[in-house]
């Protein structure tokens, strides 16, 4: 089963961590705005959410690529760009509903493309805001951590003290 | 710490315009790895006529090299409130009228929502660095402040409210793969120790189980050793309020909370914090036993710009004044500095930011204090050089007292101490970190120096490089030092450097800050601790550190060891022979 980059953003920790390797990995310097990742940040409530690129089922940058740069690698589940056909229209940055397409200061389109099937960004994140899982393990730990919640109201309507 | 020795005349008043402030990124700022966001501060400290030195987190340093600046140099005084907004190699002076009186967040939305840019990162002050109130810190970001020394007092009396930073150009390295790879090894290296993995659970609050169970810790100012009953305030009470960790740039550990207080004074609080040393400073050194105080008033420093341990230290002090009698009500404003009063603290607080009434005798630290209240007051100050001690007992362990007594800045904790002295390891395990031997009993005075002198070049090192200590041998034993260091320099720079060369770098360091002690007056004389060291014995804690205090001769035969290993003479002044052997000539002075 193909894995999808999942992003818990209550675990972050906002350390950036992810943001650095990836321009060092991709672009073999350290500077965050050429990384495919970003953590979104409101510093005075404490809000810090990963943003980057989902590799959506049916993608918007895709539909709305002229050149049909776009396309799947079937075995890891990344859209990636064909830098060939690309001719830097920036449909792609303009629709996608995330802003999971970036650019860079030298007009290159920025997409994440999962490193290949191994993403960095996961290997060093640390306190597990981001992770590369199986789908069925989203669904069962978010149907988890849901219940979880529920399960405490029902002690206290149960009185079960345990 | 060259560039300040050599900017400056000797002599200068800290707060005119001839002196200097140094905001330096380190030499690895910018790697994915051992907290590398970090940033150093340097000025002559208006608190303590010493080196003023403070090192500082967050996400600043690696923004301002992404802005094409390493360091800046800051002389004279502007004519009205400025700050500086250096950007992609520009650097500007903007007028900042509309941000003087604003508090340490406050300012830093302000000037993102000024120059349209939420990613911008500042160095702030608040109202206290405004006031000049000489322990005012910088702060960046909601947690992070440099906070020792007065930097953000010196701030003020250059009329400087606030650097910002903003870069998109690229920090380079000379192996960017392999960097890579070390980085993650360097990650998985600390994440190891269990001190960081209950870091990244409860933050530096996890040292004080252990201290305070010991009877490590100061009380009452310095009357107990241990805060009796004092569970309220364990780490593990921190759950109640936090949201979650926060890490600083190149952070795996995330050491601080997030935390909330939806009711009570000064709510709603969002903040971020507190340290083991505010722990200390407003709950053992007060005697207040109440986590929610020490959050609120951790809140409140940071808001205002004070340091947190400065602010505790002189209150604690205030308090056993009171107590004694030395003060009364009529100096006080009429405020009963009773402990644990929380009221109080939150007043005092304030009062010291605005200068006013009784805060105004303690705006300027224990020098002027003591001068003001009286000699008998001196006693009870615990401080050496001029600054606050933090809420640390170093009665039982001779090699913390050494550090806070060596320590170029004033009795501190972040210069020297060799933390990792408490856990008793085996002796040859200890031969083999600090290349002698010494006792592994943390009350013994044998080969201690060793370890002090060891940790100061270590730290040195590690400031300039512009990562953390809590990612080094502080409170780690397996942590990246020397060889780490080497490595990571070797891949991110391509320069070569030994240990043996890192450690003389460290030596010229602290050599240096040592140099400019000495042309300010500070000699043997000044590397002492306070007399209740030597007088009092700890009256509490577990059998093996009740009883105790530091026995005269042994601890100066320890400092004459300690002169001896970084090359200095008796009265603590670096030789001829040292100083040629670091090739540091004895510089005129405002030779840059």
């Amino acid at each position: 089963m193909q894995k999808i980059l999942f992003v818990d953003p209550e675990k972050c920790t906002g350390c950036r961590l992810c943001e650095n390797v990836c321009s060092i990995f991709h672009e073999k310097v350290s500077n965050p705005s050429r990384a495919r990742i970003h953590i979104v940040k409101w510093e005075n409530a404490g809000l810090y959410i990963p943003m980057v690129c989902q590799q959506c089922d049916n993608p918007i940058c895709e539909t709305v690529c002229p050149m049909g740069a776009l396309s799947r690698d079937e075995k890891t589940g990344a859209l990636l760009i064909n830098d060939e056909l690309c001719v830097g229209c920036k449909l792609c940055v303009m629709f996608c509903p995330l802003g999971g397409i970036g650019i860079d200061k030298n007009r290159k389109i920025l997409k994440c493309d999962l490193c290949s099937g191994d993403p960095l960004c996961v290997k060093f994140c640390i306190p597990g805001a981001l992770q590369f899982i199986d789908a069925n393990a989203i669904n069962l730990r978010k149907r988890r951590q849901a219940a979880g919640k529920l399960s405490d109201l029902m002690k206290k309507l149960l009185d079960i003290s345990i | 710490m060259y560039l300040l020795y050599n900017h400056l005349l000797p002599g200068i008043d800290p707060l005119s315009p001839e002196n200097v402030l140094l905001i330096g990124a380190g030499l690895l700022t910018g790697i994915p790895a051992l907290g590398s966001g970090r940033c150093d501060i340097a000025s002559k400290s208006p608190l303590t006529g010493a080196v003023g030195d403070s090192n500082i987190g967050g996400f600043f340093a690696p923004e301002m090299r992404m802005a094409g600046f390493d360091h800046l140099v800051i002389k004279g005084k502007a004519e009205k409130p400025v700050y500086i907004w250096i950007h992609d190699g520009e650097i500007e002076i903007i007028e900042a009228r509309h941000l003087w009186g604003k508090d340490t967040f406050k300012t830093q939305s302000l000037i993102r929502s000024d120059l349209g840019d939420e990613e911008i990162k500042s160095l702030v002050i608040g109202k206290a660095g405004e006031n000049l109130i000489r322990f005012a810190n910088v702060r960046t970001g909601m947690k992070n402040s440099a906070g020792r020394t007065g930097m953000g007092c010196v701030m003020g009396s250059k009329n400087l409210k606030a650097i910002a930073a903003r870069g998109t150009m690229d920090i380079e390295f000379i192996h960017p793969e392999q960097l890579l790879d070390y980085c993650k090894e360097m990650i998985d290296m600390v994440m190891k120790n269990r001190y960081s993995r209950a870091a990244s659970k409860w933050g530096t609050l996890v040292i004080y189980s252990t201290t305070n169970t010991t009877g490590l810790i100061r009380t009452r100012n310095f009357q107990l050793n241990q805060l009796d009953q004092g569970w309220d305030i364990e780490p593990e009470e921190m759950d109640k309020y936090t949201i979650g960790m926060s890490g600083c740039y190149g952070c795996p550990v995330s050491c601080r909370h997030r935390y909330v207080l939806k009711e009570g004074p000064f709510s709603p609080i969002f903040a971020e914090g507190p340290e083991y040393t505010s722990l200390g400073a407003f709950g053992t050194m007060i005697d207040c036993k109440k986590m929610e105080t020490i959050l609120v008033a951790n809140h409140l420093v940071n808001k205002y710009g004070l340091d947190t341990l400065e602010t505790g230290g002189l209150i604690a002090w205030a308090m056993e004044l009171y107590e004694k009698g030395i003060i009364t009500e009529k100096v006080t404003d009429g405020l009963k500095l009773e402990w644990g009063n929380e009221k109080v603290l939150y007043e005092l607080i304030q009062k010291i930011t605005q200068r006013e009434g009784f805060g105004s005798i303690l705006a300027d630290g224990f020098k002027p204090a003591i001068a003001k209240i009286g000699k008998e007051s001196e006693y009870y100050a615990i401080k050496v050089k001029g600054m606050s001690n933090l809420h640390s007992d170093e009665r039982p362990t001779p090699s913390l007292a050494l550090g806070i007594v060596t320590s170029t800045r004033g009795a501190d904790h972040l210069r020297g101490r060799p933390a990792i002295d408490l856990y008793g390891l085996p002796e040859d395990f200890l031969e083999e970190i600090y290349g002698g031997s010494m006792s592994s009993d943390y009350r013994s005075y044998k080969g201690k120096s060793r370890m002090v002198w060891w940790q100061e070049l270590l730290y040195a090192v590690t400031d300039s490089l512009g990562t953390c200590k809590f990612q080094t041998v502080f409170l780690a034993v397996h942590a990246p030092k020397w060889d780490e260091f080497s490595k990571l320099i070797h891949l991110a720079s391509g320069m070569q450097y030994s240990r043996s060369q890192l450690m003389d770098i460290g030596e010229r360091i602290y050599t240096i800050e040592r140099m400019f002690n000495i042309r300010e007056g500070f000699s043997r004389k000044d590397d002492i601790l306070p007399e209740r060291y030597f007088k009092e014995a700890t009256p509490i804690g577990l059998p093996r550190v009740k009883g105790i205090k530091i026995d005269r001769e042994k601890f100066e035969e320890m400092l004459d060891e300690y002169y001896t290993l970084h090359g200095w003479d008796k009265n603590g002044v670096p030789t001829e022979q040292t100083l040629q052997k670091l090739g540091i000539q004895r510089e005129k002075s405002s030779i840059i």
